[in-house]
């Protein structure tokens, strides 16, 4: 997994609550391989009209946004299905975090086993840092996963928490997996517990 | 590790939690033992990563495979798929399957259906079991008291490699649900009155326990599709204390406990249930007598307004944010501030999904097309949630009543809920459904969907408008 310690760079505002995940990567694209270009397709039906051409104002396509790697979004951002594409189409497009009140449960464990990462800040903030955003298309913020705050471009720190061992896969780029396996006697003892009935 | 604590008062949730604890990190979260793995013709990622790294599967024998999300609802041919894109996801479950001794209800077998229409219908869904699929509405099957909910690929992979996931210990939520339920109100409408009470994030980090008289009072079928709503409202799962209801829906299934088994299963359920002096984090009381069949209007399935109510004007929206998102909605779906609920003609009708697929739902949606027939331009298809219900509404004769209505007659599938088998309506269409979600291009690009119970999918059909089945009902 990719690792995830720093970053310094604009963060593009989704002012909506309940963005959900068939937004962000449509139905139609979920049987692309996994090295697919799922960024192509990130919000592909707000991003461009059924021939492809953009819808101008969507944030995305404004000068300032296109390359950022940080997005702010509403509340219970990428709610609804399961689907992991929806973070490989964050990824894809090179969107490394997402700012928000409140996430999709399932939206966050996907994003963090695949080193993106999701912050929650209070809703005043997010809102602040929107408004920053608007007023300064392209103005870069950062963001300590070490130090855990985000620094918005006029200065103002906010912190924010994060499981510790979420925290510690992020930044040495380790995937849970190799952990869980070397527990795999833990795991056994479990299923022999089981099955004589003492569980 | 058996029950250490025993002598605290605890919710069903927390005792199916506690019974399945391998192992808890430093930084609190724990490694849950998972009973039941249900994939799908959408899980060939997580195989695929499975691959690249050469790990085995560590328990085959506790997952069950169904194609459903890219199947065909007009043939049991894999190879009549035109797209090859999509034929290649349903084979290459054939394959997963076949490789690592996986059990099958595969496309042609009597069993096969929508992944959470087929847990509970073949008995491997049970109280007290934790399961999880990589599908959000997994959430169907707490209904019977077990612990289920949606994950993620990399989830998968974890979970076919180790059997375990790790997982933060949600909060817990009582939703009370009492009095006698109005004509014409199913758990669908109940869901979706909550849903617009509480909000689609009203339950986010939380599992949800319905109680109360008018969830006692549901089927098993009702009480599945009300569960499988509850990621709708942001739950990581939803729950109802298996009964009496539960055990005669259980009992005799193909995977279901059998003999002296079936009793030991059956006295350790009954404890199942939340102790009396259990406390849930939060508790939520909702009078049944103030539900009215419902539909939504907007692309948040927290846009649901009773059908003889009006939908909402942007105007009196105080947020102005708020108040742009709301008009943008009206636009996409093709509304008037303050419209009636039946002021909206229909172009389509589907009729299916895990929440409203099974055999109770067909048969309610049979009694409102009976002797009636569909409205002129309108297409509407009932789609069963898996072959055995369809096999049941055969035998019942409602095929018929739907094919005399002019109802189309299809094979099992998820079809139109998510249309990613390519089954989807076209832009600028509206859709009366009974699937679980409206989001914006849900059903294909610049589709506008409303959600509704069957028996008012069947009346918007018959009437072209959506339409208060009570009325036909009545009539
Ligand atoms: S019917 Fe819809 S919600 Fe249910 S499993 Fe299929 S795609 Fe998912």
């Amino acid at each position: 997994m990719e690792r995830f310690t720093t970053l310094h760079a604009a963060a593009v505002p989704f002012a909506r609550d309940n963005i959900d995940t068939d937004q962000i990567l449509p139905a139609r694209f979920l049987h692309m391989a996994r090295d697919a270009d799922h960024g192509a397709c990130l919000f592909r039906d707000l991003r461009a009209g059924p021939d492809g051409t953009e819808v101008a104002d969507f944030p995305l396509n404004r000068p300032g946004w296109r390359d950022a790697r940080i997005a702010l979004g509403g509340r219970n951002f990428a709610c609804g299905s399961s689907r992991e594409n929806a973070v490989w189409a964050l990824h894809g497009h090179g969107i490394r975090a997402v700012i928000a009140p409140s996430f999709g449960d399932i939206f966050a464990i996907n994003a963090v086993k695949n080193g993106l990462l999701p912050v929650v800040l209070p809703a005043e903030a997010v809102a602040a840092l929107m408004a920053e955003a608007e007023a300064h298309p392209g103005a870069a913020i950062t963001i300590d996963l070490a130090a855990q705050t985000v620094t918005a471009a006029d200065g103002t720190v906010h912190p924010f928490d994060i499981d510790g061992f979420t925290r510690h896969c992020l930044l040495e780029g380790v995937d849970e997996l190799a952990f869980t396996l070397s527990h795999a006697e833990d795991i056994a003892a479990f299923e022999r517990r089981m099955d004589r009935g003492n569980i | 590790m058996p029950d250490q604590d025993a002598a605290a008062p605890r919710t069903m949730f927390e005792k199916i939690w506690d019974r399945h604890r391998v192992l808890e990190r430093p930084d609190g979260q724990v490694l849950l033992y998972v009973d039941r793995h249900l994939i799908h013709d959408g899980s060939e990622p997580a195989f695929d990563m499975l691959r690249r790294r050469g790990l085995p599967i560590r328990a085959p024998e506790r997952i069950f495979a169904t194609p459903d999300h890219y199947v065909p609802t007009d043939t049991r041919d894999v190879t009549a798929i035109p797209n090859p894109a999509l034929r290649a996801m349903v084979e290459s479950l054939d394959r997963n399957v076949a490789e690592h001794g996986i059990h099958m209800f595969g496309l042609k077998d009597e069993g096969q259906g929508i992944v959470h229409v087929i847990g509970p219908e073949q008995g491997l869904t049970q109280p007290g079991l934790l399961m999880v699929c990589p599908d959000s509405h997994t959430s169907t099957h707490g209904a019977m008291g077990a612990l289920a909910f949606g994950i993620g690929m990399t989830e998968v992979t974890h979970v076919l490699a180790t059997q375990t996931l790790w997982q933060r210990k949600p909060a817990t939520m009582r939703i009370s649900v009492d009095g006698p339920l109005g004509a014409g109100v199913t758990a669908k409408d109940i869901i979706l009155h909550i849903i617009a009470t509480i909000g689609a994030e009203g339950a986010v980090g939380h599992v949800i326990e319905y109680a109360g008289s008018a969830i006692r009072g549901l089927s098993m079928e009702g009480r599945l599709t009300l569960c499988n709503m509850s990621i709708e409202a942001g739950a990581r799962a939803g729950m109802v204390a298996p009964d009496e209801t539960t055990f005669d829906y259980l009992k005799g299934r193909p995977f279901a406990p059998r003999g002296a088994a079936w009793d030991r299963s059956l006295a350790q359920w009954r404890r199942l249930p939340s102790d009396p002096d259990a406390r849930f984090d939060r508790e939520v009381a909702i009078d049944a007598t103030t539900i009215a069949p419902t539909i939504t209007w907007g692309n948040s399935p927290q846009d649901a307004v009773a059908i003889d109510g009006h939908i909402p004007d942007p105007a009196d929206e105080g947020d102005p944010e708020r108040r742009a998102a709301m008009q943008d909605v009206f636009v996409y779906m093709g509304l008037a501030p303050g419209m009636a609920a039946t002021d909206l003609p229909i172009d389509r009708v589907f009729i299916g999904s895990c929440t409203n697929g099974r055999i109770e739902d067909l048969r309610a949606a049979a009694a409102i097309a009976r002797g009636r027939h569909v409205a002129a331009g309108v297409t509407a298809w009932v789609v069963p949630g898996s072959a055995p219900v369809k096999r049941q509404a055969e035998a019942e004769g409602l095929d018929r009543v739907f094919l005399e209505a002019g109802f189309d007659w299809r094979e099992a599938g998820c079809s139109m809920c998510l249309g990613t088998n390519g089954e989807i309506g076209a832009p600028g269409e509206r859709i009366a459904a009974t699937s679980n979600r409206n989001f914006r291009g849900r059903q294909g690009p610049g589709v506008r969907t409303h959600l509704m119970s069957p028996a008012m999918a069947a009346a918007a059909a018959v009437t072209g408008r959506i339409t208060d089945v009570r009325r036909l009902a009545e009539a």
